[in-house]
C-alpha cells in the first residue's frame, strides 16, 4: 500500500517536472468589471483589474459617449442607454476620456 | 453683431431675474422655463445644422454633430417630461428674444464661408453656451418648481458646460 502511494507520488512529480499544466499555478479567472456613466461622469474605476479582464462601460445617460484611451489602445462607442466593453490587453495606468465630451475623464490601473 | 446678440440674450434672460427682484411674482413659471430651455435647444440645433451644411472643417463638423445630437436628446426628454406632467410650454418674452437674436445670427452667418464661417460659428457657440449656462445656473434652475424639470435643467447645465468647454477649445484651435 505504501509502495503504491509512493509510486503515485513519484509519477505525479515526474508529470509536474515535464510541465503538465495541472501542476502549474492556477491562472486567474478573467472577470468583467463595470463603470457606470451617469450625468456626464464616469464612476470610480474598479479595483484590481488585470490583463485579460473585460471592462464594460454602461451608459445611463441620454447622450452618446465614448471611452477613448488617451494612448489609443481602445476607443469604445457608447450610444445613449447602451453599454460597450473592451478586453484589457496591456498592464499600466490608462487615462481615458469621452471624445464627445472631453471634460469627462477617468483612469484605470491594469496589472499583469 | 456677436456681442450685440449675446448682450440681447443676457438682457432677455436676466429680465426675469430683474423683474423677480422687483416683484417676486414675476419669476418665470415652470411652463415658461420649459419653453425657454426648449427654445435654447432648438436654436443650437439650427445653428449646428447650418454648420453641417456650410463647414468643411472636420473638427467643426464633429462639434456641430455633437450639438445637434445632444440638444436633440435633451429636447426629446423635455418634450416627454412636459407631456407626462401635462404641462404646455408657454411662450414668453425671454424665449421670443432668444429666438429673434438667433435668427439674426443665422442670417449673419449664412453670408460667411470657409474659415470665416467656422470661426464665427464657434465663437458664437462659446458666447451662446456661456449665456445659456449663466441663465440656467442663476435663474432657470433656482426658479423651477417641479423636481423633474429642475433635474433635467441640471443635467442640461452639465451638458452645456461640456459644450462650452469644447467650443472654447475649438475656438482656440481655430485662431
Amino acid at each position: 500500500m505504501a509502495i503504491r502511494s509512493a509510486r503515485r507520488l513519484a509519477l505525479a512529480l515526474l508529470l509536474c517536472g515535464l510541465g503538465f499544466s495541472a501542476c502549474a499555478p492556477k491562472p486567474r479567472p478573467a472577470k468583467t468589471a463595470e463603470i457606470i456613466i451617469d450625468q456626464l461622469a464616469f464612476s470610480a474605476a474598479p479595483a484590481e483589474l488585470h490583463v485579460g479582464d473585460t471592462l464594460r462601460w454602461d451608459n445611463h445617460d441620454m447622450f452618446q459617449h465614448s471611452a477613448t484611451a488617451k494612448d489609443g489602445q481602445f476607443d469604445v462607442d457608447l450610444p445613449a442607454g447602451r453599454a460597450g466593453s473592451v478586453v484589457l490587453r496591456r498592464a499600466g495606468i490608462i487615462s481615458y476620456i469621452c471624445r464627445y465630451h472631453p471634460g469627462m475623464s477617468g483612469q484605470i490601473v491594469v496589472s499583469e | 453683431m456677436n456681442r450685440l446678440f449675446v448682450t440681447a440674450a443676457i438682457a432677455a434672460v436676466a429680465s426675469f431675474a430683474t423683474a423677480a427682484s422687483a416683484a417676486p411674482a414675476a419669476k418665470p413659471t415652470d411652463p415658461q422655463i420649459a419653453h425657454i430651455a426648449y427654445t435654447a435647444g432648438v436654436i443650437d440645433i439650427a445653428a449646428g445644422n447650418q454648420a453641417l451644411g456650410k463647414s468643411h472643417n472636420k473638427d467643426v463638423l464633429a462639434f456641430a454633430q455633437e450639438m445637434v445630437r445632444d440638444h436633440t436628446a435633451v429636447n426629446g426628454k423635455a418634450l416627454a417630461l412636459v407631456k407626462r406632467l401635462n404641462v404646455t410650454p408657454q411662450a414668453n418674452p425671454t424665449s421670443a428674444s432668444l429666438k429673434a437674436g438667433a435668427d439674426a445670427k443665422l442670417t449673419e452667418l449664412a453670408k460667411l464661408s470657409g474659415a470665416a464661417f467656422d470661426k464665427a460659428y464657434v465663437q458664437n457657440e462659446v458666447a451662446y453656451h456661456r449665456t445659456v449656462n449663466g441663465a440656467l445656473r442663476d435663474t432657470l434652475i433656482p426658479d423651477s418648481q417641479n423636481p423633474d424639470l429642475k433635474a433635467l435643467l441640471q443635467t442640461g447645465l452639465k451638458l452645456f458646460t461640456e459644450h462650452q468647454m469644447h467650443a472654447e477649445h475649438l475656438a482656440a484651435e481655430l485662431k
